[in-house]
């Protein structure tokens, strides 16, 4: 963070410091941020309801149980997605 | 040029930020005042029915409430011991949900717990409950435990330990915040670029053969949001909840001899 606030400073300092050019890249970069963060979460999300609804198959008198243990597993998974969701407001607005 | 005429996206204070109705209270706070007082409102409502006949309406509602925390979330995590964490976690339920609920509501279209405050405030007074379980529990053999925990190679003990205490002490705060802030702020975002879209093609101003007929998509997905949203109103309350409960029970019996 400190690196990139002296790059800043530098760029200012230099007088090649396009606002206009900011913006875009934070559009770009804040996109760019939230998909990614968006790819483990889903492939986990996807993984844990699937096996689940194995298990609930397999074991129907299970599936309270197994409910409430996946719901926490996803809560669990989806923090990460939504961590980097937070990074794009922060990306795209701070 | 092109942005003034179209589809103008407003910055993001516009959506989120409230003028303060009277100094420093705005509607985030007039809905988390509004919460609360009907949380307590409906369950005074509630006991003052006869106890001895059938439950009928506020009563019937507070009952099966309390029955969902008491099956749905106590007896799932905490067991029978932890009965007593119903009124706490139940409390917890009814305000965060009642937050949670003005984002589909029409006129007020807002989740109190969008902002960073209540979340926050919310899962520091948990922080501070699972943590004093712990000490009143385990004593301090509670930070102990979570240091130099017990069933773990010695080599690794340091590297487990220090994860094991940055996690439950930092992250566990940090994760409960963000993920009920993040949720109904993603929710609210959501609405408002729908809404906005719906708006934007049904006013259009050229093409209107094409565009206005076109604007019933993102209606339809805006109504089928809507209902998604209270779904996750009521998902996001439920998690919040039973995570405390979680943490709680993690504090009473100690993490590695847990269930």
């Amino acid at each position: 963070m400190e690196a990139f606030s002296a790059l800043v400073a530098a760029e200012e300092a230099a007088g090649s410091f396009d606002p206009e050019a900011k913006n875009i890249a934070a559009a770009t970069n804040a996109g760019l941020a939230y998909g990614l963060a968006a790819i483990g979460p889903g492939i986990g999300i996807g993984y844990l309801v699937g096996k689940s609804v194995e298990a609930m198959a397999r074991q129907p008198e299970a599936a309270g149980m197994v409910r409430t243990t996946m719901f926490l597993g996803i809560a669990f998974t989806e923090a990460l997605a939504l961590i980097g969701f937070v990074v794009f407001i922060l990306v795209k607005f701070a | 040029m092109l942005a003034e005429r179209g589809l103008v996206f407003p910055p993001i204070n516009e959506i989120l930020r409230w003028q303060d109705i009277f100094p420093s209270f705005n509607k985030v706070a007039l809905i988390a005042v509004a919460s609360a007082l009907i949380g307590i409102g409906l369950f005074l409502l509630a006991s003052r029915g006869d106890a001895k006949k059938a439950p009928t309406g506020a009563r019937n509602l507070a009952e099966t409430t309390v029955e969902f925390i008491e099956e749905g979330i106590v007896m799932q995590t905490l067991g029978k011991s932890g009965l007593g964490w119903t009124p706490f976690l139940l409390s917890l339920f009814i305000f965060i949900f009642l937050c949670n609920l003005p984002g589909v509501i029409p006129i007020l279209q807002m989740p109190a717990t969008a902002r960073m405050a209540i979340p926050l405030a919310l899962s520091l007074l948990v922080w501070v409950l699972f943590i004093g379980t712990g000490i009143k529990h385990q004593g301090m053999g509670y930070f102990t435990g979570l240091l130099w925990p017990a069933g773990v190679p010695t080599a690794l003990k340091p590297l487990v330990g220090g994860i094991e205490f940055v996690s439950t002490i930092f992250i566990t705060p940090f994760s409960l915040t963000v993920r009920l802030m993040a949720n109904m702020m993603a929710g609210h975002i959501l609405l408002v670029t729908f809404g906005l879209l719906t708006e934007a093609l049904v006013t259009a101003e050229t093409s209107q053969a094409l565009l206005v007929p076109a604007g019933i998509m993102p209606f339809f997905m805006l109504i089928f949001l809507t209902g998604f949203e209270i779904l996750v109103a009521f998902l996001q309350a439920y998690i919040f909840t039973i995570l405390a409960a979680v943490y709680f029970n993690n504090s009473t019996v100690g993490h590695g001899d847990e269930h």
